[in-house]
């Protein structure tokens, strides 16, 4: 964060005089401000479409004000404010307030939409033929203007129309041989891309019967059905097969006496339900404690060993001795140029016990995956290689800033380059690269990929199958909340707040530290 | 020169944050309205405007584009096959509720339970003699709540696929392909003894037909014979044995099974002849025919005295979404165009897992055997459960093996697996 406001600091430097403007200035800026508006012009039609009227206000509004702001020659330091601003919200602010209202809710399988989406889904999914009623040819045809269907009986080949107000017989039909009915008299029969082109008006024509509803299945075919479980809003509840289930907005399911659900529920609001879950979650608060020290750990020895071998490694191709620098270079940055979940996996699979390359080429007969501390050893070391790269780039820039002349000076008053070292080189490294540290120690704290492509938390002892060897709180996090197959994403949404206020208090403590030291030095 | 580039990109961010915005909100309740003056506008023309979208795998998107093409031209509407590649059922979940999902989808009958409990699927409605023509097994799977809730099109299940230079004889009982395996271990003529895929945090869905032949169980059965949910079973006394069966298989007993065999590596070992007994689905075949190991397919044996050994059966299924814009096409093209057999042998063509269609299953297996083989080696087999609480089962269960593998304790293992489920479920 205060690299950030540096940079800021930077940009809003006095505007430099007026300078002359010029033909390609003018143009490019017409270019820019022409695609700007025809991003914005791109939203416009499916706004009217969908007669959203405030949006498509907001949407000219802002496209005014862009280009207002652009072409006038006023307000210099909005031009640079505000593209930020708008990021700072969109990637932001609202993600955060995202996240933290999804604390507050059950949000997840089984409760992902609205209350209304809940009831059509039970009332459509309790929807079953009604017992011995003829499978329904059906083609759909037009009387007069009317959609209306036609069904054949496939035992008598008898014919009916089906319209809203009921079933009729129909006499003189001609049927074709796959029982469907080619002319009828007075109707226009619709034809397979006719008949598609009105799927919608075939959905929605339901044909009342005595024992339910017929409904098209499809082009070709129309069943008589009954919903067995309706809702009725007077005792806001769902009823069917002699039982009823009432509407519980606590937990957002229909419930019934015995206290059994429907599976279909909705999302609602369950206040601090999720965050008390996590703070009495037997399993977490048995672990928390040695989940968390080796989670530290894990991000602090990641930060170190990528740092003090990338800063090595810099520290050799930065003397002037050294020859081939070029090519080390490259070779170097190969680790991180390759994608990394790639590079995971490959690593899972050098250090399987039978299969894997370490043991056959060392010797080994070591199951590196299935032990404590060997399984925490393979994390670090893979971690350690995918990482050094970076610190060796950031290092090797920053080393160029420091002026040869202070180790040099060093040198000359007699000081062992080890002491020079510690003394001058590092000192100045660590003024420029310490924020750097400490971004990377927040995202080696949320390592989720270096564990979970790797060791996928374990191993797991026995007798605790959901907290791993080598598990982060946030591999335990997306074990918990989304687990095999299901997603809990409140839970989950409560369990990132959770981390974002230890990472964050961590963060706030060393950047504390970092400005005294900044003090001494800079 | 400075100022200049950064007016540029302040402009364009500025554009493509202010439309973010904008446009995100709108987005869902756009596609109904659209749809709607398409239909009755496009009433007259002989050439409607309808679309149906259908999502499925990689593997499966290629086959089904000539079938989808021909459903188009017969209806007068354009199908789009769409691949998706990863994470299928969440996807579709999401984008369902977002209103930007498909008509129809391709999945795994398991996907059902969830599916349904968000809304996101409707019951499919086929007639008896449609029913009638699907293999039993694949239409129990397929089946939710009493109602069917997908077009089936291709099974899957584990089988005994054994190398028959080095095991000429088809193993009567498991204890046989242990005792074989240890034997051509100890000529040197195999490395491992058994190759079944155990993994670092175990793999239930392979192991359960040693499991099962132990006598543990996961669900106990409601009195429609489904899996009952409320009777967890993974760490009664039953399950225990059966755990204290896989424990002397495991590395400390048979080393039969081994924590380090996975799904990557069990399969081109037995292809390179390294292991005789490969326990693996018709997924493994491709491989194993391109190696040209001299092989057969049998069903995983039960061990001696032990009760039968069942393999989950998958399904992989047509479904129709209930959010859909086109539905009524869905439904034509579900139930009436996917239980035909040529689309069904096309399927199989594309990525070979027998067929459901019984008369397609029949064609397949004149040109290819093995698609038979597995039919009977999962004729034994329970569908793979669809209920939603299945998915707290799969890692406290996996877990368990891979412990009880590497020689814990298997009571305390069965116990605490059964003691994690439990507690999943309850919240």
């Amino acid at each position: 964060m205060s690299l950030d406001v540096r940079e800021a600091a930077e940009v809003t430097t006095p505007p430099r005089p007026r300078r002359e403007l010029t033909t390609a200035f003018v143009v490019s800026r017409i270019a820019v401000l022409a695609v700007a508006a025809a991003i914005l012009l791109y939203a416009v039609p499916p706004l009217v479409a969908a007669e959203s009227w405030i949006s498509l206000t907001l949407l000219l509004l802002a496209g005014a004000g862009i280009g207002y702001l652009y072409l006038t020659r006023r307000f210099v330091p909005a031009k640079y404010l505000v593209p930020g601003t708008v990021f700072l919200l969109a990637f932001q602010v609202f993600p955060v307030i995202y996240t933290v209202s999804t604390a507050f809710t059950n949000f997840g399988d089984g409760h992902r939409g609205d209350k209304a989406a809940a009831i059509s889904a039970i009332e459509t999914g309790s929807v079953r033929q009604a017992p011995g009623s003829p499978e329904y040819g059906l083609s759909a045809a037009l009387k007069g203007d009317t959609l209306v269907f036609l069904l054949v009986d496939p035992k008598t080949k008898q014919v009916q129309e089906g319209s809203p107000d009921g079933l009729t017989a129909v006499q003189g039909a001609r049927l074709g041989v796959t029982g469907k009915v080619l002319e009828a008299p007075g109707y226009t029969v619709l034809k397979a891309p006719q008949a598609a082109a009105r799927a919608d008006q075939i959905a929605e024509l339901a044909v009342p019967t005595r024992g339910g509803l017929i409904k098209a299945n499809g082009l070709s075919r129309a069943v008589e059905g009954r919903a067995a479980l309706t809702y009725d809003a007077g005792c806001d509840c769902v009823k069917g097969d002699g039982d009823s289930w009432q509407a519980d907005e606590s937990q957002g399911y229909f419930v019934n006496a015995k206290g059994e659900h429907l599976a279909q529920g909705w999302q609602v609001n369950v206040g601090f339900a999720n965050f008390i879950r996590v703070l009495t979650d037997p399993t977490l608060s048995a672990h928390f404690l040695g989940m968390f020290t080796w989670n530290m750990v894990f991000a602090v020895l990641s930060v170190l060993t990528t740092f003090a071998l990338g800063m090595g490694v810099a520290l050799a191709l930065h003397h002037p001795k050294m020859r081939g620098t070029r090519f080390y270079r490259i070779a170097l940055i190969l680790p991180y140029a390759m994608p990394a979940f790639a590079m995971l996996l490959v690593w899972r699979d050098m250090f399987n016990r039978d299969f894997g390359l370490i043991n056959q080429l060392f010797g080994l007969d070591v199951d590196w995956m299935g032990g404590m501390l060997s399984a925490k050893f393979a994390v670090i070391l893979v971690n350690t290689w995918l990482g050094f790269p970076y610190m060796f780039l950031v290092t090797t820039g920053a080393l160029q800033a420091i002026p040869r002349e202070l180790t040099e000076a060093a040198s000359i008053d007699g000081a062992p380059p080890w002491y020079a070292f510690r003394k001058v080189t590092l000192p100045l490294l660590l003024v420029a690269l310490t924020p750097l540290l400490i971004s990377s120690f927040a995202f080696n704290f949320n390592n989720y990929n270096a564990i979970a492509l790797t060791t996928d938390g374990g191993p797991f002892p026995a007798e605790s199958p959901t907290v791993g060897g080598t598990d982060l709180l946030i591999s335990y996090t997306v074990r918990l909340a989304f687990g095999t197959g299901s997603a809990q994403f409140g839970l989950a949404a409560t369990m990132s707040v959770f981390i974002f206020a230890i990472v964050a208090t961590i963060s706030a403590i060393t950047f504390r530290r970092t400005r005294k030291q900044e003090d001494v030095y800079a | 020169m400075r100022i200049r580039a950064l007016g540029v990109a302040a402009a364009a961010t500025v554009a493509f944050g202010a439309t973010a915005c904008g446009g995100s909100a709108p987005t869902s309740s756009a596609a109904p309205s659209s749809s709607a003056p398409s239909a009755g506008a496009s009433a007259t023309a002989d050439k409607g405007s309808g679309k149906l979208v259908i999502w499925a795998d990689p593997n499966r998107t290629k086959a089904l584009k000539p079938f989808a093409e021909q459903f188009g031209t017969e209806n007068g509407v354009t199908v789009e096959v769409k691949e998706i590649s990863k994470d299928n059922q969440q996807t579709f979940l999401t984008a369902s509720q977002q209103g930007s999902g498909p008509d129809i989808t391709v999945g795994a009958h398991d996907w059902i339970g969830n599916l349904v409990q968000n809304g996101a699927i409707d019951p499919v409605n086929l007639t008896e003699e449609q029913k009638a023509a699907f293999s039993p097994i694949a239409l129990k799977a397929v089946t939710f709540n009493g109602q069917v809730y997908g077009a089936p099109y291709a099974m899957e299940n584990v089988a005994l696929i054994r190398n028959t230079k080095l095991a000429p004889d088809a193993p009567a009982t498991f204890d046989d392909v242990i005792a074989k395996g240890k034997e051509l271990k100890k000529a040197g003529k195999v490395k491992e003894v058994l190759c079944l895929p155990v993994t670092a945090k175990g793999d239930a869905y392979h192991v359960y037909p040693l499991f099962s032949s132990a006598g543990g169980a996961i669900f106990g059965t409601t009195s429609a014979g489904d899996p009952d949910p409320k009777q967890v079973l993974v760490g009664s006394k039953e399950s225990q044995a059966a755990f204290e069966k896989l424990a002397e298989l495991g590395e400390k007993g048979d080393a039969a099974l081994k924590t380090s065999l996975t799904n990557e590596n069990s399969i081109p070992t037995f292809a390179g002849g390294k292991c005789a007994f490969l326990v693996s689905g018709p997924w493994a075949m491709a491989d194993v025919k391109k190696s040209g190991v001299a092989y057969d397919v049998t069903a995983v044996p039960a061990f001696k005295d032990g009760k039968p050994a069942t393999p989950f059966v998958g399904v992989q299924a047509f479904f129709v979404a209930s959010k859909g814009a086109s539905k009524t096409l869905a439904q034509e093209f579900v139930t009436n165009y996917v239980t035909n057999p040529d689309v069904a042998k096309a399927l199989y063509d594309a990525d070979p897992r027998p067929p459901a269609l019984t008369a397609a299953l029949d064609t397949v297996k004149a040109a290819d055997p093995d698609a038979g083989k597995f039919i009977e080696a999962g004729a034994g087999g329970i569908p793979m459960p669809a209920i939603p609480q299945m998915s707290a089962i799969w890692e406290p269960f996996g877990i368990a093996e891979a412990a009880v593998v590497k020689g814990s304790d298997p009571v305390k293992a069965a116990e605490s697996a059964q003691k994690t489920i439990d507690g999943s479920l309850k919240n």
